[in-house]
């Protein structure tokens, strides 16, 4: 028999009884079905797939269930519930950051990595911040100039 | 700014930033089967025989022979099998696809197929080439005798490479077949392009076959024409599924390896000059179709007749051919054939100038053309054409006179600089009468008891903002609130064909015809009443008509401009060079929301950057796609250009939705040539021919020239 591990999803204490060696993305998206955690490529180049874990982005195609035993995992799914999710989605709303919406989720989970370790990021830092995660539509500019709207509006939120 | 370019919340901004918009792999794969094709290893081979392995129980395989209608994709000829036939034509060419329950399953059975080939010899080198799918030739003014008056004839050769769209969801669909109706969804452009041709290909009557976009991950053209070539596949497995869902996800490997990307090119241009003028150009355009002919002729047709770029150039002639090799076949990608004839007529005039002593951006001043001037194809540029205003705006922001005349004294150290400046147009929607002829678009509004309107198109939101543009132009002359007006993504069964989303078409044409049919729907509107207004395409009065025969006549209606500077900084030790700066002024005329148009602009201008330098793609000796994840396929991110500045420029067109012209492909079409002649200024003034010009190329260039 299978042994089962714990870990914390999106807030609640979860169960998991499948291999240690699968890959989170696909567990989060088939057994939990969190579809809003993207598969871009599966070979951790894109982030389209970057979920929070333990305060820290990570790309789920690269992160085995095993490592996930104990931890703290935050997704889009989770983290649209905050108040800071509302800041930065109004943010990123003013200036119609938002195209194909494909890289979005790992691109908030992201900005809310750079926040949370900086509240009052320099332009650069944010660019750096978000380097890890590609977005082939927008050209970056404007999904930084909405982080550092989120940083402002958002005062102390972070 | 007008009150309609005033940014708006856009419509599909909620469900994408909150996770739950669903793409097509989102879709619940309870009870669904999963393909994978298998393919050709071979550049070229005869198919001699397949051996299955044994199949568990549900499990199948289908091939050309389950194809119940003709073993063709329906895209503009249609020479593309949906499987392959007694041939294979390229790396990857799909010969069968393998249908089980769940993905691992599935790989293994596929893997597990064995195929018998014969390879036959193929043809891998653009310079090589046999077939000739597609041949052109057009002119004007007596070519030969201003090239006999000439001063001096220039001649250069140029290539450009492959460049892969790289949206950030891969390609997908879903087919099911119940109650003898074959219903098809997933990632695309044209979902009418799709319906065609599985209609086609089942030997199905159109009101059989029922397709459907979902919330599609970027397109670029990418997903204009190769989802006909999926959605048939998959639909030829649905068929014989007994009513289950068949999906076929690709994974990014398989993606960037076999599908559509743009068309490498080499272009040939011979350019006489007399009295310091550029008095006639012949220019010879080949670009590589690999395998089968999808969308090459109308790209090549966009690429020559964008071949003298934005010059009056009065004594033309320019051939142009789509050749095959045993390659994977190259499609539509954002520009559509005329960023490789751009590249090419924007480089010559700078190493012209160069030649001549003249300053480039002054040289290419002294020919561009103005509002009455003969385009290539005799047609007319009827409206202004803002290039002067454009320049000056670019200057201002870029500094590019006081720079230019800095780098091009001898420079020192390690670092050097450079910086170019680069003019072009994009024709705005189809080629000719294509509007005309072939697309015949139709809208429809719905407008509800409760007061809702929804419009009715085939236009699909592919990250464009689309659904948001087209609303705000209906609620603003319904003078409705936006809210009031929704777009859905588009289901056959449900929208007219209103054309594909496609030439930087959907909201310059379709835009206007929803614009006409608001006003109709406003002058009938009654309360509490449920109603229903339609509109057509009308070509406009003042189109000197197109002949394709002949390439004569308007080849656009209108054209979008663009001026771009790049700046560069190159490391001499490394070769490594870094953009410092990318500046650029965008006409689209009206925008019909300024952050929407903004963000089009940006990306593009991005794209264009990559597609300059470090978006390198390339096959090896057998013929294989060595590019194939995004480790060995770069594209920009987010620290790459941190310095990359758009302004708008308004020349309104009179025939668009409040002056709205094509925006889409604009901005990537130039940049190469700007970027270049930065580099080329960087590197001691040496002549460069081709793009993207990677480190390694700037490593040998360095050894010849310092």
């Amino acid at each position: 028999m299978a042994d089962s591990m714990t870990f914390i999803l999106n807030g609640k204490e979860t169960v998991y009884s499948g291999s240690a060696t699968a890959r989170l993305l696909d567990v989060l998206r088939n057994e939990y079905n969190l579809t809003g955690v993207k598969c871009g490529c599966k070979e951790g180049e894109c982030g389209a797939c970057s979920v929070i874990l333990d305060g820290r982005l990570v790309n789920s195609c690269m992160t085995a269930m095993g490592r996930v035993a104990g931890s703290g995992v935050v997704t889009i799914e989770g983290y649209r519930e905050t108040e800071r999710f509302k800041a930065l989605d109004k943010a990123y709303a003013s200036v119609s950051a938002v195209q194909c919406g494909f890289c979005i989720p790992g691109m908030v989970l992201a900005s809310e990595c750079i926040l949370s370790k900086n509240a009052h990021p320099t332009e650069e830092e944010i660019r750096e911040g978000i380097s890890g995660n590609l977005c082939r539509c927008t050209g970056y500019n404007a999904i930084v100039k909405a982080i550092g709207i989120a940083a402002k509006e958002g005062d102390g939120l972070w | 700014m007008k009150e309609i370019s005033k940014s708006v919340r856009k419509k599909d901004h909620a469900s994408k930033m909150s996770g739950g918009a669903k793409y097509v792999a989102d879709w619940s794969a309870d009870g669904a089967l999963y393909g994978r094709l298998v393919r050709s290893p071979y550049a070229r081979a005869r198919v001699l025989d397949i051996h299955l392995p044994e199949m568990p129980e549900g499990c199948f395989a289908v091939d050309r022979r389950d194809v119940s209608g003709e073993n063709r994709v329906h895209i503009v000829m249609d020479d593309t099998p949906v499987y392959a036939g007694e041939t294979v034509e390229y790396i990857g060419d799909p010969v069968l696809m393998v249908v089980g329950h769940d993905e691992k399953e599935t790989a293994r059975l596929a893997k597990a197929v064995k195929v018998d080939y014969e390879e036959l010899p193929a043809i891998l080198n653009i310079r090589d080439y046999e077939t000739v799918f597609f041949d052109y030739n057009y002119g004007k003014g007596d070519a030969q005798k201003a090239f006999a008056e000439a001063d001096k004839v220039y001649e250069e050769e140029f290539q450009t490479g492959y460049q892969e769209q790289a949206y950030l969801e891969t390609q997908g669909m879903i087919a099911q077949y119940r109650d003898g109706k074959m219903t098809v969804h997933g990632s695309m452009q044209c979902p009418y392009y799709v319906h065609g041709a599985i209609a086609k290909a089942l030997g199905f009557t159109p009101d059989k076959v029922r397709v459907m976009q979902d919330t599609t991950g970027g397109g670029f053209g990418g997903k204009e024409a190769y989802p006909s070539i999926l959605a048939c596949q998959t639909a030829v497995a649905a068929y014989k599924a007994g009513g289950k869902p068949v999906r076929v996800i690709y994974d990014r490997r398989e993606d960037m390896e076999f599908t559509s990307k743009r068309h490498p090119s080499l272009c040939t241009y011979k350019v006489a000059v007399k009295d310091g003028k550029v008095i006639a150009m012949d220019i010879d355009i080949l670009f590589n179709s690999g395998g089968f002919t999808t969308l090459s002729a109308v790209v090549l047709q966009r690429g020559i007749i964008a071949a003298s770029g934005v010059y009056n150039i009065p004594n033309l002639n320019v051939r142009g051919r789509a050749v095959k090799t045993n390659t994977v076949p190259t499609g539509a990608y954002r520009g559509f054939g005329a960023p490789q004839t751009f590249f090419a007529v924007e480089t010559v005039m700078n190493h012209i100038a160069k030649d001549l002593g003249v300053e480039p951006l002054e040289f290419k001043k002294n020919h561009m053309a103005k509002q009455g001037d003969a385009t290539s194809t005799s047609g007319k540029y009827h409206f202004p054409v803002p290039l002067p205003d454009m320049i000056e705006e670019v200057e201002k922001a870029s500094g590019y006179y006081a720079k230019r005349e800095e780098y091009r004294k001898p420079q020192t150290g390690r670092y050097r600089r450079g910086i170019g400046i680069s003019l072009w147009f994009h024709g705005a929607g189809f080629t000719g009468s294509g509007e005309r002829d072939f697309i015949k678009a139709v809208v429809k509004l719905h407008k509800f008891a409760d007061g809702k309107v929804e419009v009715l198109v085939s236009q699909t939101d592919i990250g464009q903002g689309i659904k948001t543009t087209l609303s705000k132009i209906v609620a603003n002359e319904l003078n409705v609130p936006l809210d009031k007006v929704f777009c859905e993504n588009p289901d056959t069964d449900h929208v007219p064909d209103s054309g594909p989303t496609v030439a930087s078409r959907s909201l310059m044409t379709v835009g206007e015809l929803l614009r006409r049919a608001a006003i109709k729907l406003r002058g009938q509107w009654v309360d509490g009443e449920e109603q229903m207004v339609e509109e057509h395409f009308k070509e406009p009065d003042f189109i000197i008509p197109f002949y394709i025969e002949k390439f004569r006549g308007d080849a656009y209606p209108t054209y979008a401009w663009a001026v771009a500077a790049v700046e560069l900084k190159v490391d001499t030790l490394t070769g490594v060079h870094e953009v410092v700066g990318a500046w650029g002024s965008f006409d689209v005329g009206t925008s019909i929301d300024l952050n929407i148009v903004v963000g089009q602009m940006e990306g593009g201008f991005l794209q264009g950057l990559g597609y300059s330098s470090m978006e390198q793609m390339d096959t090896d000796a057998k013929g294989r796609i060595r590019n194939n994840s995004y480790s060995d396929y770069i594209i920009p991110t987010s620290v790459d250009v941190p310095n990359l500045q758009v302004i708008m420029h308004e020349e309104e067109y009179p025939d668009g939705p409040y002056g709205a012209k094509g925006a889409g492909e604009l901005p990537l079409v130039g940049v190469p040539a700007a970027y270049i002649s930065a580099m080329e200024q960087a590197l001691n003034g040496v002549n460069l021919y081709h793009a993207p010009f990677s480190t390694e190329d700037t490593m040998k260039a360095l050894r010849e020239v310092l």
